[in-house]
């Protein structure tokens, strides 16, 4: 580490102010006390259906369909939190039991 | 002294019916943040540092870049640009909340900063218990979900290699609790065309743009799509 107290103190606050900005920006462009217009209530009423399909992409974006293990833990994992979801409909049981299927293959079947 | 009143009552209630819901955070944020405090300390970073990021940028995906960033040089224009590029899908999490977040008065601004990835996920997708006032309800998850990232950060800094036992792959923790939400979603209605814009326009755009440069052009693609389709959209909601 070579930078000054002042210079980390300068890059830490660009970097905090820059993500408060992109959280702080629809609520700052539609306050309170001003109609929210139909269009923005159409997105704010269909965009949470698309951001997590979106998030999950972003999740596996480093994922290759083409490299070894060819995506398989990823893919099996899902899979199986899928039908154990749909099965039991317990959240807790689907995201800890996917994970740590997910553990298992990445550390001692695809190991690589 | 002072004896339990409704205040009270009615937080407890709000925490009780926030924390199960940041279960699957609690897990990906000790790790993750313990992940980014062991690289801040590998770097040379006092804990400080890791701290002053953990509570005043908050995002996870933003701190490790600034590990890349610092490495770099000294450059504070292009960590803005560099900042708002990687955050830019956070404007979507602003907009989706802007009913549910509206009259909160106080802890509307903390909300407002605390929404990341995964405190928006559950935000969005969770029904407020009946019981429960939703002002309370928000505050706690975000609240949770922060503090469970800053012990993590905390633990990896104080520990750093100390931690032996082998995590590799349990942040895929947070890529399931996404999936699950996903899957909620699409059980929850019968139009399925949000949903497949959303996973359809990422993947475009992560083959043709790349993975580190695919964020923006899919939100554009998913602004683009949606727009187009209102009216049929709206037709079926109403049907």
């Amino acid at each position: 580490m070579n930078y000054t107290t002042s210079q980390l103190i300068l890059f830490f606050s660009i970097v905090s102010l820059g993500t408060i900005l992109t959280r702080v920006l629809p609520f700052v462009i539609f306050p309170e006390h001003k109609e929210i217009p139909k269009y923005i209530k159409y997105l704010a009423d269909i965009l949470p259906f698309t951001i997590i399909g979106m998030l999950v992409v972003y999740c596996l974006k480093n994922v290759s369909l083409l490299r070894v293990p060819f995506a398989l833990p990823e893919i099996i994992s899902i899979a199986t939190i899928t039908i154990l979801h749909i099965w039991k409909k317990n959240t807790l049981l689907s995201i800890g039991g996917g994970a740590l299927l997910y553990m298992i293959l990445v550390q001692y079947v695809f190991v690589g | 002294m002072s004896l339990p009143n409704d205040n009270t009552n009615s937080k407890k209630a709000a925490l009780l019916a926030a924390f199960p819901l940041t279960i699957p955070v609690l897990t990906g944020y000790l790790v993750l943040g313990a992940a980014y405090g062991i690289l801040m300390n590998s770097k040379g970073f006092p804990i400080l540092w890791s701290l002053v990021a953990s509570i005043f940028i908050y995002a996870g995906s933003m701190q490790f870049v600034t590990v890349t960033l610092l490495a770099a040089g000294f450059d504070p224009i292009g960590a803005f640009l560099m900042t708002i590029a990687v955050n830019a899908r956070h404007i979507f999490y602003g907009v989706s909340m802007l009913k549910q977040y509206r009259g909160l008065g106080m802890v509307k601004p903390y909300l407002i900063f605390a929404l990341t990835d995964e405190t928006f996920s559950i935000v969005c997708s969770a029904k407020v218990p009946e019981d429960v006032n939703a002002k309370w309800f928000y505050l706690f998850i975000s609240l949770l979900n922060q503090s469970y990232w800053i012990t993590g950060t905390v633990l990896g800094g104080l520990l750093g290699s100390m931690l032996t036992f082998n995590t590799k792959g349990i942040d895929f923790v947070l890529t399931a609790l996404f999936v699950v939400i996903l899957i909620n979603q699409w059980r929850s209605t019968s139009n399925h065309l949000p949903a497949m814009i959303g996973i359809g326009s990422a993947i475009l755009c992560r083959l043709v743009f790349g993975a580190t440069n695919f964020i923006i052009p899919s939100m554009l693609t998913i602004l683009v799509l949606v727009t187009l389709l209102k009216t049929p959209m709206e037709r079926g909601k109403s049907q």
